[in-house]
């Protein structure tokens, strides 16, 4: 743009300070921007959701402990059999193609979703898809750990993470979030490896087959009794850590992946 | 280029820095200086806004409306910060992953605003692009020296790289937690401060107060 003065059309004879010209270098600026943003926003929304399933496959292998640097995500995830399953049956849903499904859109989308009752959303989602993946590794002995996405409301917005199960269907094998607003140094705690690892050999069922595992106050005491349902809290975080109990109490529950891991327990293991 | 241009561009960076002289833009220095390489992006964000900032400021300096002003230029800051943070998603996803929400926060880094009020909406826009660069050269010297002694002190690494063996994994090097914490940044950037203004007086501002010496008579 010249400078004032070297041409003087009708625009530049305006006062800079009158009601015309402010509204239209408001609205001109506000236009040109507007259009530069959503530009780059979809130019590059391509490259961006490639790099959210990455980083989400990326996320899958920590949990599994298959991470292994000298090897590309896309190899390691070789691995790992994606099943999309219908939650209210166990059952897999051979119709879905695990390549195309995509989760968290389905949690949102009316024909795959149904509204939860709000006395039963404990996780605070008011939507449960009816369709998941969960993802099998598979290892030399056939398939092995089960991990299933879980998500719920924190303190701030929804967490979501993986939560990895061994093949009896009850034993925690790892924990991981990949998304949340939680406190930083408080409910962020949630992602601090040292924490995540006391969820390692924690079972999720009762003897009663109902989800006993929760996330308590203070420390466990490991003579306790139900100290295998039990995991410390994190001190200064007692909403996050209500929430991640209620996305485990949901996800693992009959609203959840409750009849597929029935099905897993009885079943001795994926099939 | 000519001297004055040159002042432009060199003076941020030792003489008139951004975050040792004016003291703007502390919040991102404390916070993405725990390690170097999302430093580096940091800086390299902080650069690019800041002189397309600058120049888009210049350009339309002499059509901005003098109510709406400090709106306008939050636009266009806002708009670059928007721009730069797709960038990065798109092309350094665990760098800015890490960043999260400083890049963001880049539209709140008072050098940005300031540099745009104070010298682009005034001078034209080859100078302004100058300033721009300079300032955010002022900033990244800085940042990259806090960054270098917390990476290097703090986790025994340079760039993620192991260059003090750590006690944990067998090596000597007990690592000083406190330099991974925000508190040590302003304790780093308070030395700078000090080291800068023992070796340029100049820059000592002057108290706002003297303090009166007390006699007391005797009687």
């Amino acid at each position: 743009m010249p400078d004032a003065g070297s041409n003087k059309g009708w625009f530049a004879s305006l006062p800079n300070d009158s009601v015309l010209k402010t509204v239209i270098v408001a609205t001109v600026l506000c236009l040109i921007c507007s259009v530069v943003v959503s530009a780059t926003a979809v130019g590059l929304r391509p490259l961006q959701q490639r790099n959210a399933i990455l980083a989400m496959k990326q996320e899958i292998l920590r949990v599994a402990g298959l991470d292994d640097p000298s090897r590309t995500v896309e190899e390691s995830f070789s691995r790992i059999e994606t099943r999309i399953i219908d939650l209210s049956t166990g059952q897999i849903a051979a119709d879905i193609d695990p390549e195309t499904f995509d989760f968290q859109k389905a949690s949102r989308d009316p024909e795959t979703s149904e509204a939860i009752p709000a006395r039963q959303d404990i996780a605070g989602l008011s939507r449960r898809p009816l369709y998941a993946p969960v993802y099998v590794v598979q290892g030399d002995a056939g398939p092995g750990m089960i991990i299933l996405p879980v998500s719920g409301y924190g303190l701030w917005s929804t967490m979501y993470g993986f939560l990895a199960l061994e093949t009896d269907g009850t034993t925690v094998a790892g924990i991981t979030f990949y998304q949340d607003a939680e406190t930083p140094g408080l409910g962020a705690e949630i992602n601090n490896p040292r924490w995540q690892r006391v969820w390692e050999g924690k079972k999720v069922y009762g003897p009663d087959g109902q989800v006993a595992l929760r996330v308590v106050k203070g420390t466990v005491n490991p003579r306790a009794a139900d100290a295998e349902y039990q995991v410390d809290g994190l001190s200064g975080a007692t909403l996050t850590a209500n929430g991640v109990s209620h996305m485990v109490d949901f996800w693992m529950g009959a609203q959840g992946f409750g009849p597929f891991l029935q099905r897993v327990r009885d079943e001795g293991g994926v099939t | 280029m000519s001297d004055s241009a040159r002042k432009i561009l060199v003076s941020p960076v030792i003489d008139n820095n951004p975050i040792t002289l004016q003291v703007l833009g502390i919040c991102s220095a404390l916070a993405v200086t725990t390690q170097l390489a999302p430093s580096v992006v940091m800086c390299l964000a902080v650069i690019v806004v800041l002189a397309v900032a600058n120049v888009s400021v210049s350009l339309i300096r002499n059509h901005m409306p003098s109510s709406i002003r400090i709106i306008i230029q939050m636009t266009i800051i806002a708009s670059l910060v928007i721009l730069v943070d797709q960038i990065l998603k798109a092309y350094a996803y665990e760098i800015s992953k890490q960043l999260s929400v400083f890049v963001g926060l880049i539209i709140t880094n008072c050098i940005v605003l300031g540099r745009a009020e104070a010298f682009a909406s005034s001078n034209k826009p080859w100078p302004s692009l100058l300033d721009g660069i300079g300032h955010g050269i002022g900033y990244s010297v800085i940042l990259l020296a806090v960054a270098f002694v917390r990476e290097l002190f703090g986790s025994g690494r340079l760039f993620g790289h192991q260059i003090l063996p750590l006690v944990t994994d067998g090596g000597w090097y007990n690592p000083n937690g406190l330099l991974l914490l925000a508190p040590s940044a302003f304790i780093l950037i308070g030395l700078m401060i000090w080291a800068i203004r023992a070796w340029k007086p100049v820059q000592v501002e002057k108290p706002d107060y003297e303090i009166r010496v007390h006699r007391i008579e005797a009687i």
